[in-house]
């Protein structure tokens, strides 16, 4: 155990979905072997995967195929019980979520889970709670490093809420904005955090083909400014064919596919998952 | 001009609020204007009063901001009241501390210490739980504290302290006899330190709520999985909550003991804990101003009420469902909104006049 938890060596063979995306052959992520089993049942089984840095793959699959149980294993909401996962070349083994999170990966929800009571831009400050400090003492007793530490957030919230052109709602209750918008604002939220990673689940779910439009752009965007890898699940195929350099295709918890998306568009074995086999004759 | 947030608006109502009411009360008490002179029977409501405004903002601080069921916060008081009254004592025997201020504020600190201490013990084990599971095992904490409290003996004998469990054959003489309670406090609490602690606890709660700790402990209550996801301490902000909230109870607890020549530990039973929480939730949950307003008003209502004589608690028990039914009502709600909009409404219109 006490071998898994050291530091490892950046691997040498060829990383990354799509293996040129990734020049510096230094991941952001590598899972291998992973696997969770829930009573006898392997939702997920023998998941291998690479990313790179500024890459942004996409991870599809026809519905309950374990796309998102892949996520929460990657966040160690569950536990794998197979396999390790690298996180910028440190082994995740025995780190919960809030580990995670510091160590590099943020994610959002499929089900929108915003701090609905809270304003727009207290939701940004809570993403950025591990990234400006002051203790509960300062907190209270109004210490300069409350009002230090305070304006700082104040100043960045609005800088993190522009990139998605949010910065007017900072008032708002994140409850009461509209769908489309509680969406951009769990990314916000999610990247103030300062990750390496972005697990996005369903991101254009609910969004017309306009938003979806602008949220692709967004998502280059985004990877471009802060110099992050994306992971994305999604059933838009005009997104992920759009903008992921490579996507791996999982069905019944198992990685059928890897490649570009020219690649997967013609793979037989995906066709297959999603619409079936060809009746012979 | 630096534009004033309307949180930091709000909270300068609260402040000002409890201010005017405290200078209010002082005119009231010393009969400044002829005729117009507390009754006795108020007048000795105005300690308790203090405390279970304290003991409301405390427990909101739990159920409101953190958002977890507390039924044992009477337990916290308990521990507050006990350790104060004996705290006092042992200052005037072993120190000779007779300075009664002084004496107040370090039995009330070292009731807060000890409750915090307590509601560290509790919060640990406790605090993993979650909803129904919470309330139960508080309610019985606080069940556990009286029967503990039932049986403890603390006596003072020329400066030395002596505790025991179950055994009532202590030298000197008696702080704590066990289910008698406390014995021959000096009663030094006073309305102005009553004030005083309401004010502290409003800008510890009130500064803790606005700050990077407070919104984290919201952000837990509003949605748990995601403030895991982006690197919050669960564990941490649920302890800071409930912790801080016991040690002000600790404190209000000190104070309450310390107005009684005599408190018996069944005081501090369930029944107690119920009524701050009625306070609460009537005052609003999460609503610190509306806690403040709701313990003063309940706490003198059965006061008022006395004339009912036999039917007092019935009638009570009334008022409550009335007013939870009144306030809850939309279109009642509806009708007071109007009314304060066209308050508004006038004077925006009234200023606009003085301007042409």
């Amino acid at each position: 155990m006490s071998m898994r938890s050291e530091t490892k060596m950046v691997p040498t063979r060829p990383v990354g979905i799509v293996p040129e995306r990734d020049l510096d052959h230094c991941p952001v992520l590598e899972a291998s072997h992973l696997g969770i089993e829930f009573g006898g049942l392997h939702a997920v089984d023998d998941f291998n995967l690479v990313i790179g840095k500024t890459e942004i793959a996409g991870l599809i699959g026809p519905n309950g195929a374990g796309k998102t149980t892949v996520f929460n294993l990657l966040t160690k909401v569950y536990q794998p019980t197979m396999g390790t996962i690298l996180l910028n070349g440190r082994d995740t083994a025995g780190m919960n979520t809030i580990q995670v999170n510091q160590h590099g990966i943020a994610r959002t929800f499929q089900n929108i889970r915003l701090f609905n009571n809270m304003s727009v831009e207290d939701n940004v400050r809570i993403g950025l709670h591990n990234q400006i400090k002051y203790g509960m003492f300062s907190g209270i007793f109004r210490l300069p490093t409350f009002w230090k530490n305070e304006k700082r957030q104040h100043e960045k919230a609005p800088d993190l809420l522009s990139i998605l052109n949010r910065q007017d709602m900072a008032d708002v209750p994140a409850g009461s904005l509209p769908y489309g918008a509680q969406r951009r604002l769990e990314i916000i939220r999610a990247l103030a955090t300062n990750p390496s990673l972005l697990l996005l689940d369903e991101p254009a779910a609910g969004m017309n083909p306009h938003e979806t439009e602008e949220l692709m752009q967004n998502i280059v965007k985004i990877r471009d400014q802060f110099q992050i890898a994306v992971l994305l699940i999604e059933h838009d195929m005009n997104l992920v064919m759009g903008i992921c350099e490579g996507i791996c295709v999982l069905n019944f918890g198992k990685i059928i596919a890897k490649g570009t998306a020219a690649e997967i568009q013609s793979n037989p074995t995906v066709i297959e998952a999603y619409l079936g086999k060809r009746k012979e004759g | 001009m630096k534009k004033i947030s309307k949180t930091t608006k709000s909270n300068f109502i609260t402040y000002a609020l409890v201010i005017v009411a405290f200078i209010f009360c002082q005119i009231w008490l010393k009969g400044v204007i002829p005729g117009f002179k507390m009754g006795k029977a108020l007048r000795g409501q105005m300690v308790p009063i203090c405390v279970y405004i304290v003991m409301a903002i405390s427990l909101n601080l739990v159920v409101g901001i953190s958002g977890e069921l507390s039924l044992g916060h009477a337990g916290f008081m308990s521990v507050g009241a006990f350790t104060g009254a004996v705290a006092s004592a042992w200052l005037l025997g072993a120190f000779a501390m007779e300075n009664e201020i002084l004496r107040l504020i370090i039995a009330m600190l070292m009731g807060g210490c000890i409750a915090a201490i307590a509601g560290v013990i509790i919060g640990v084990p406790v605090l993993r739980l979650r909803g129904d599971y919470l309330a139960i095992v508080t309610l019985a904490f606080g069940e556990i504290i009286k029967n503990v409290m039932n049986c403890m003996y603390f006596s003072l004998d020329g400066g030395r302290l002596y505790v025991a469990f179950n055994d009532p054959s202590l030298p000197g003489k008696m702080l704590i006899d066990g289910p008698k309670g406390t014995k021959g406090v000096s009663t030094i609490a006073s309305f102005g330190m009553g004030f005083a602690l309401i004010i502290v606890t409003l800008i510890v709660v009130l500064n803790l709520i606005n700050s990077r700790s407070g919104r984290a402990i919201m952000a837990i209550r509003d949605n748990r999985i995601a403030a895991e996801s982006v690197g919050l301490n669960i564990t941490k902000y649920k302890m800071m909550a409930f912790v801080t909230s016991s040690a002000i109870c600790g404190m209000a607890g000190a104070l309450y003991g310390l107005n009684y020549s005599s408190v018996v530990a069944t005081k501090f039973n369930f029944n107690t804990s119920i009524l701050v929480l009625v306070f609460v939730v009537l005052g609003g949950i999460g609503n610190i101003r509306g806690s403040i307003i709701a313990a003063a008003l309940l706490t003198i209502l059965p006061e008022l009420l006395r004339e009912f004589a036999d039917y007092r608690m019935l009638v009570y028990a009334i008022v409550l469902i009335l007013v939870m039914l009144a306030t809850n009502n939309p279109k009642l709600r509806l009708l007071i909104d109007n009314i304060v909009g066209k308050i508004k409404g006038g004077k925006h219109s009234a200023k606009e006049a003085d301007k042409a």
